[in-house]
């Protein structure tokens, strides 16, 4: 399969439903190019908003367009949407439930030469803390284009977490989509292995390595963040031990919050895979996720130790 | 068009009304701001009860003109003008800032019939009118957005922000409000952080200004006709006004920003707000 970044399939996504859904509209921070949302602007000129390198104003006209049944779909870097414009998400979107959309790209290292200023790693944990916020980090291209439209057609807002970087296309068109439902992609009875985002990819390259070791690993993916499947966790833990896997600081990311649910309802030993309360670095990307320990054999490893442990 | 003085005389007679609401309201509450709220009472008077396309039987009306009180600390003559409206009962005034009521200590347009968007962190209500006005300019409707910013809160980035995008838009269907009473918490505006010349820098930004006395109705109402017929760029109409306007204890005095009078500091309030 091709490697597409999400970013892409969110640009094309977007454009696809600028036809169905006349709502729509479009506001982006002057990185149209980057995010994709220049596809959208070229079909739909009208419905497009460039608000310039302001984007507290963007987070703000999304939640008046929102009050007057558009539904606003806000585009700049995760690290400006997230970190800038925190305070007009949570003021001026969560707590008056506005039906505003932020899809952010280049979140996490991936991002690689630009650095750690742009290296959004605390996005998820920003996001998750607020009511009313849906939080979803898709895996790979398809899964990006069925979270979009799930977005339109879903009331109240949604953070969608979109990269900059390629990845590899893992589900064919017939896979399903269902927001807050994680999905088991390969069953296994010694470790599960819980991955979101581009960590997905690794979590199953994982699988393949414990395989070889006559681990049987199980691997889900943990596409919606909050509200996150207690389920789908729960039948994980009967594994007995738990790898989280996230492009993310493992401060308040998925990795807190499957240990959230574990802790409460189902305590088994856990380890979390993501980056490890430090910022990150420039780089290409495939080297910064060896370099901060996110490669598939990390995840690996992890699961080795954490297997000896198991009660 | 002339205003004639029985409209003026009406008025004048809801903003006495509304002013001894925010008394009433802050005394009961034991907190709020009464000096922010009496200075911009004849300016949210004049909008509801003259110049606003509003139902309030039909809250959420689509083609209602719509307003943004981006200062939402003065909720108090917000609330007070929507009651006098008929939005919702007046005695859910005497429930303001307790626990469960509808009116909340910063406006919530979840919870309270009439209220266009939810306030109370400064900096943030121009960019949402910013927002109704764009989609109102979408939809080809012919509602205006009007919005009320304080001085001091002129300070805050996101005004700036949001003030250029308003004249790029050219959302002439949008009118803002400046509540010039030249007070803030901690001082005078121009020894805190000044933000002025502000018409200057209106002007700079591509805006069309108008001066008013923020407590004289004519100058309100002519000034609200001009916006209207200024097009292809947006209005702010800079309201000279009197912080406490109507108290006299309580006027141009920085103290009564955020603290509610006691029963009998209310009582000599409503005493000066008679007739
Ligand atoms: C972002 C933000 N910072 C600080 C405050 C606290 N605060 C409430 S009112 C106020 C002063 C506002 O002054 P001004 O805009 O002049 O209002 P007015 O004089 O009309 O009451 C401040 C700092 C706030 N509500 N929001
Ligand atoms: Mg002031």
């Amino acid at each position: 399969m091709p490697k597409i970044a999400t970013r892409e399939a969110y640009g094309e996504a977007l454009a696809e439903l600028g036809e169905e859904i006349k709502d729509i509209v479009v506001l982006d921070a002057d990185l149209s190019k980057s995010t994709k949302t220049s596809v959208f602007a070229k079909k739909f000129p009208e419905r497009f908003f460039n608000m310039g390198i302001a984007e507290q104003n963007l987070m703000g006209t999304a939640a008046g367009l929102a009050t007057c049944g558009k539904i606003p779909f806000a585009s700049t870097f995760a690290i400006f949407a997230t970190g800038r414009a925190f305070e007009q998400i949570r003021n001026s979107i969560c707590y008056p439930n506005l039906n505003v959309k932020i899809a952010a790209t280049h979140a996490g290292i991936t991002v690689g030469e630009d650095g750690a200023t742009h290296q959004s790693i605390e996005d998820i944990a920003l996001m998750r803390a607020l009511p009313n916020m849906t939080v979803i980090n898709p895996a790979d291209a398809t899964e990006t284009k069925k979270a979009v439209r799930a977005a339109a057609q879903m009331k109240g807002p949604v953070y969608l977490r979109l990269g900059r970087h390629p990845v590899e296309t893992i589900f064919g068109e017939g896979y399903e989509f269902k927001p807050g439902k994680g999905v088991i992609l390969r069953e296994g009875r010694d470790v599960a292995i819980i991955a979101t985002g581009v960590m997905v990819a690794e979590a199953l390259k994982a699988a393949e390595i414990l395989e070889k070791d006559g681990i049987n690993a199980m691997v889900v993916n943990i596409h919606t963040i909050k509200p996150i499947d207690e389920e789908v966790i729960l039948k994980a833990a009967e594994c007995g031990a738990i790898v989280t896997a996230e492009e993310h600081s493992i401060i308040g990311g998925l990795g807190s919050a499957v240990a959230e649910v574990l802790s409460e309802k189902k305590p088994v030993p856990i380890k979390r895979i993501g980056i490890k309360d430090v910022f990150g670095m420039s780089g290409k990307p495939e080297e910064l996720m060896k370099a901060y320990g996110l490669a598939a054999e990390d995840i690996a490893e992890a699961a080795r130790t954490l297997i000896i442990s198991k009660p | 068009m002339p205003v004639s003085k029985e409209k003026l005389e009406e008025l004048t007679k809801a903003a006495r009304r509304v002013r001894r609401h925010i008394i009433e309201m802050t005394a009961e509450a034991g907190s709020g701001h009464p000096g922010g709220s009496l200075s911009c009472a004849d300016i949210l008077v004049a909008l509801y009860f003259h110049e606003m396309k509003i139902d309030p039987k039909n809250p959420n009306w689509p083609d209602r003109d719509r307003f943004v009180l981006s200062k939402g600390h003065a909720a108090p003559t917000l609330y007070a003008v929507l009651a006098e409206k008929g939005y919702f009962p007046k005695e859910e005034l005497k429930t303001l800032r307790k626990i469960n009521s509808i009116l909340q200590g910063h406006p919530d347009m979840k919870k309270t019939p009439g209220v266009d968007m939810t306030t109370g962190s400064l900096g943030q209500g121009l960019s949402a009118a910013n927002g109704m006005a764009l989609a109102g300019k979408l939809d080809g409707k012919s509602y205006r957005v009007y919005v009320l910013l304080g001085d001091g809160e002129l300070e805050e980035g996101q005004v700036w922000e949001a003030a250029m995008a308003a004249a790029h838009y050219k959302l002439d269907n949008l009118t803002a409000f400046v509540d010039h009473n030249g007070l803030q918490i901690d001082g005078p505006i121009n020894q805190v952080m000044s933000p002025e010349i502000i018409q200057d820098k209106f002007r700079a930004f591509g805006w069309h200004v108008i001066d008013v006395d923020g407590h004289d109705f004519e100058d309100i109402l002519q000034a609200i006709e001009e916006a209207k017929s200024t097009k292809g760029r947006p209005t702010v109409i800079v309201a000279r006004t009197v912080k406490g306007k109507g108290v006299p204890y309580m006027e141009n005095q920085v103290d009564w920003h955020g603290k509610a009078p006691s029963r009998e500091q209310a009582e000599e309030a409503l005493k000066a707000l008679e007739g």
